[in-house]
């Protein structure tokens, strides 16, 4: 049984923020192939491709015929608990603060038997589904669940410490006028975020979407523009100790590519506010949740940045998006690297075309609102730390997984 | 004390003469003009530190900034608009810097601002003004003071869904002004010297076609005119001499001679 | 397969028990090379008298066996690194027996032991090997007392086992070690005292789990003909096994490579189970002392446990087992660990085991397991050793 998850007491000023102390980070490079499975939330283990013999822990040749062959593959999840244990005494100051700590043998449909975190509802010789998750230090750890659902099942503290649920925990929506902002609002809100902050740049500006926002409760509108250090500054002063989960989705898009005009203005501000404003957040949201990473129920647990697939497939007419996004890309790998060991994900959402005005000539699909928020959330729930919203990105993004010299210069080619 | 200027020094000195600031402080969320979104924009004022007598300079401070010609209180050079283009000295660094001081008058049009935010200033206005103070000489500023600078946020540049309404002057009368009275330049308090409408009138943006198209220059985005006389004042607005500079943001001043 | 050769005219002698301490500022070298020091007191030689060297530690680095001996002024034509973990001490014995048999070498001493500084068992568990900094140690960091807390949950699962069959075993050792002035633990410990201790990793508890420590053993291994030249007490091998990594597709571990081997061992040695006097096993936990019983032929699979609390295991009892205490009650002071069971049988065979001695014993069984590389050890070993009584 697991216990449902209370709504954390109001912090108490007068006790030390723990301060967040990483889970053992290091890894061969054939674990790390692990992680990059991980973050995507898959389940795959290495396949020999000459015997198809399934291997556990990750190898360099295969342990049945010593190929060099191995190819991650989805692999079937379902399994049977041989043994468990619950440890209780560790020399590991991350794990000291989270005992007792327990861990299981799962016999695999697929072959292998290991050695897996365990949902609290699994004991005995239950038969378990094992998920594959990125925890604090950035790195793969596998967990094994029931097979059914259960009551509160996403409150289990090993599984939350390997999610981003929004439950309880408060987002911060970095641009209040982006189409999807409220359908994303509504989406958190639904999933048990207890506020939405939503920024809201140039407010000399009319803002029609202000009363839908208000109407739908705990969201809270509130100046920012992410190309304004001040403004950042200042919010982050407000708000950055209360912010657990960072989504941001300030952009500015205009078509075209380098040769599109004589002069580099549009090109300016949407790295200004696409690349720079990423990290005008960084330097102070950033540091602020960096900070909060073991704080309590509510601690601070994710920041998203909301890409095209152009970053990873630059996308022909919108050479400009595509270049911001690489660069964005780049300093969200960078801040992956400096909040590692936080807790933390730094989360890069690919996204498809937006159903908006500067994606009005382009045939579907397209991502909706809607789509896009959905999209965030289940991601968020499932601990990603790459995913992607929409058809388009998702095949953009198999391509590139598969051969990125190919998917690019197949995407220019069209 | 017999010579102009040292008359003038002891006035500023006893203060029977003021210096009075027109202008906006600089800051990120000042509204600058909203152009359709494929249009270039104007950038906004932005400000980013490069040193507070820390590790990136441990004993100066100082920032960087980086804006439009036409962000925050500012001056309009002829060459700005297309009418403009060829005008001689048309730029902000070959404008003959006599014509940054000079002479200004203020046409106090609050009450129709008030009662219509898309009033637009007539003739019959102008007229009705001289009557009262008289005409208005050559070569001299004119302000139309609206109170518009008084406005907060969005109710600033009041856009709706069919653009921004603010008060400015008709084709008209800023033809009256340029070509009847041979004005230096018009100035006002919204965030251009045309009205938010203006684009519907004909010519679209009378005031920057007519003004630019004969040499005459801008200012907008200016406070406190309600702290100038009508006339008698004396206008100090030199912008930055930026290289065929179309425009620049500037410390507008007025010298103003108290009563009594 | 062909029968491996006897190891005729070699013989084991001079073991040395550096004494153990729970925390050192002493590095690897320091123990090691005491540990060689008081070998070679004991047989009356010199460093110079050596030729050869096997080195067993975990903490040695940076240096390998060859810096070792630079630092230990030692001069040799035969080197050997022996780093199977809790095997090391049989394994050991093998390597120098044979290369005293063929003459590569007259002399070799036998040593291994590291170093136990605070924190310094968090580092050597976080880096232990590839798989465990992989897939065992992020999963809570229990080191090795988490994976034989899994390995013990699935055979008391798979046999019925009990905890107190377990716990009879660690009792029994520490009746042991409190004849054993050189054993760190030598407190009384009765079954309710183990049944009442804090859990650990469930099912085991603190008086499951060895103590780390740092300490050293070292042995000499040599020709019958030096031994008596020297007038050594000294034991003759009879037989060994060694495997690793047997039953790698085992689900979880409840056998060791001895299951495959013994019976090879007791054909070579032309004897049965019950004609030996003495069972060392590697005891980093009971379930491990209850698989060897199995896996060795005392007993059939599945009944290791309660045929160990069935028995007196004690010095004077009826099957005498891990007479020194055994790294539950002596300290595990690493690699030594691997050698702690060997060097006691060789006291007890040759009748120099003091305070500890079992009576009549003529004829041991030493076990060694080792190496938790992932989810169970890789290495298995065994050796009869008897002394000149039997």
């Amino acid at each position: 049984m697991t216990e449902p998850l209370q709504p954390p007491p109001k912090k108490n000023p007068l006790k030390r923020t723990r301060v967040p102390v990483s889970p053992p980070g290091t890894r061969s490079r054939a674990a790390t192939a692990l992680a990059v499975m991980a973050a995507e939330g898959r389940f795959a283990l290495q396949h020999c491709a000459d015997c198809g013999r399934i291997q556990y822990p990750p190898r360099d040749l295969c342990r049945a015929c010593l190929s060099g062959a191995l190819q991650w593959r989805d692999t079937d999840p379902m399994g049977q608990l041989v043994a468990e244990t619950a440890i209780r005494a560790t020399p590991d100051t991350h794990f000291r603060d989270r005992l007792p700590i327990r861990i299981g043998t799962v016999l695999l449909d697929a072959g292998p038997s290991l050695i897996c975190r365990l949902h609290g509802d699994v004991s005995g010789d239950d038969r378990v589904r094992v998920i594959n998750r990125i925890d604090a230090a950035g790195q793969a750890i596998l967990l094994a669940l029931p097979l059914k659902e259960v009551p509160h099942m996403q409150d289990d503290p090993a599984l939350r410490a390997l999610s981003c649920d929004p439950r309880h925990r408060r987002v911060l929506i970095t641009d209040a006028r982006a189409p999807e902002a409220p359908a994303l609002a509504r989406a958190l809100l639904k999933a048990g975020a207890s506020r939405v902050f939503l920024g809201l740049p140039e407010a000399w500006k009319p803002f029609p979407a202000r009363s839908e926002l208000e109407d739908i409760g705990n969201c809270s509108i509130m100046p920012l523009d992410v190309t304004d250090i001040d403004s950042v500054r200042e919010l982050a002063a407000g708000i950055g100790g209360k912010t657990d989960i960072l989504i941001n989705n300030a952009r500015f898009i205009r078509p075209g590519g380098a040769l599109a005009r004589p002069d580099t203005i549009f090109a300016r501000q949407e790295l200004d506010t696409g690349c720079l404003g990423l990290m005008r957040l960084a330097q102070t949201f950033g540091r602020a949740m960096a900070a909060r990473g073991e704080d309590g129920v509510n601690n601070a647990t994710a920041w998203v940045n909301i890409l095209p697939i152009g970053a990873l497939v630059p996308q022909p007419g919108f050479g400009l998006s595509s270049a911001t996004g690489a660069a964005a890309l780049a300093i969200s790998h960078g801040m992956r690297a400096d909040m590692r060991g936080s807790g933390v994900r730094v989360m890069n959402l690919y996204t498809g075309p937006m159903d908006d005005e500067w994606h009005q000539e382009l045939p579907p699909p397209k991502v909706t609102p809607s789509a896009l928020a959905r999209a965030i959330v289940s991601a968020l729930i499932a601990g990603q730390e790459e995913a992607t919203a929409g058809e388009i990105a998702r095949d953009l993004h198999a391509r590139w997984r598969d051969d990125p010299a190919l998917a690019i210069r197949e995407a220019l080619a069209k | 004390m017999t010579g102009i200027l040292a008359q003038l020094s002891g006035a500023l000195a006893s203060g029977r003469v003021e210096i009075v600031d027109l202008t906006h402080r600089l800051t990120p969320d000042f509204p600058v003009m909203v152009l359709p979104p494929e249009f270039g924009q104007c950038a906004p004022f932005r400000k980013t530190e490069v040193s507070a007598y820390d590790h990136r300079g441990p004993a100066w401070r100082w920032n960087e900034i980086t804006m439009n010609e036409h962000t925050g209180t500012h001056f309009d050079a002829p060459s700005h608009w297309i009418t403009g283009r060829d005008v001689p000295d048309g730029a902000t660094d070959s404008i003959p810097v006599r014509n940054f001081v000079g002479p200004v008058v203020v046409i106090d049009f609050t009450a129709e601002a008030a009662a219509d935010e898309d009033a637009l200033l007539e003739v019959a206005h102008i007229q009705a003004w001289e009557d009262l103070h008289g005409r208005i000489p050559a070569d001299c500023w004119v302000f139309l003071r609206t109170d518009w600078s008084k406005r907060q946020g969005a109710a600033y540049l009041n856009l709706r869904e069919d653009g921004a309404h603010s008060p400015g002057p008709s084709p008209e009368a800023i033809r009256f002004l340029v070509e009847e009275r041979d004005i230096r330049g018009f100035g006002t308090e919204t965030v251009g010297t045309d009205a938010g409408q203006a684009g519907h009138l004909d010519p679209p943006y009378p005031a920057h076609a007519t003004l630019h198209g004969a040499g005459r220059y801008g200012l907008q985005c200016m406070c406190d005119l309600d702290r100038l006389p009508a006339t008698g004042a004396v206008l100090l607005a030199a912008p930055l001499k930026i290289e065929n500079g179309s425009g620049s943001p500037l410390r507008v001043l007025a010298l103003v001679e108290k009563e009594g | 397969m062909t029968a491996p050769a006897p190891y005729d005219g070699v013989v084991v002698t001079a073991p040395f028990t550096a004494p153990y301490t729970r925390f050192s500022p002493h590095p690897a070298q320091y123990w090691l090379g005491s540990a060689l020091r008081g070998s070679l007191k004991a047989a009356g030689l010199t460093p110079r008298d050596i030729d050869g060297l096997t080195v067993s530690s975990f903490t040695l680095f940076p240096d390998t066996a060859p810096g070792l001996a630079d630092h230990l002024g030692l001069e040799l034509r035969w080197l050997e690194t022996v780093t199977v973990g809790g095997a090391c001490g049989v394994v050991a014995l093998r390597r120098a027996a044979r290369a005293v048999q063929t003459g590569e070498a007259g002399i070799v001493a036998c040593i291994a032991g590291d170093a136990n500084e605070i924190d310094s068992f968090r580092r050597l568990l976080q880096s232990f090997s590839r798989f465990a900094m992989d897939a065992s140690y992020p999963y809570g960091a229990g080191g090795p007392n988490a994976v034989f807390a899994l390995l013990t949950d699935h055979y008391m699962r798979k046999f019925g086992a009990t905890r107190e069959d377990f716990g009879r075993i660690a009792t029994a050792q520490r009746a042991n070690a409190r004849r054993n002035p050189q054993a760190l633990l030598r407190g009384a410990l009765g079954l309710d005292d183990y049944l009442g201790a804090r859990m650990i990793s469930d099912p085991l508890c603190l008086f499951d789990c060895v103590m780390p420590c740092a300490g050293a053993e070292a042995f000499l291994v040599m020709s019958e003909d030096r031994a008596r030249s020297l007038r050594l007490p000294h034991a003759r091998i009879r037989a060994t096994i060694e495997r690793h990594n047997a039953f790698p597709d085992d689900p979880a571990q409840y056998r060791g490579g001895w299951a495959g081997d013994a019976p090879g061992m007791w054909d070579t040695a032309g004897i049965g189970p019950g004609d030996i006097d003495l069972l060392q096993t590697y005891d980093d936990y009971p379930v491990i002392c209850a698989m060897q019983a199995e896996d060795l032929g005392f007993c059939s699979k599945g009944e290791g446990a309660r045929f160990l609390a069935s028995r007196d295991m004690t010095i004077d009892g009826d099957f005498p087992h891990n007479s020194s205490g055994g790294q539950l009650s002596a300290g595990q002071a690493g690699a030594a660990g691997g050698f702690l069971g060997l060097t006691e049988a060789i006291r007890q065979v040759t009748a120099t085991a003091g305070p500890t001695q079992v009576a009549k014993a003529a004829r041991a069984l030493v076990s060694g397991f080792g190496m938790v590389n992932y989810d169970r050890g890789i290495c298995s070993a065994a050796a009869i050793i008897e002394g000149e009584s039997a």
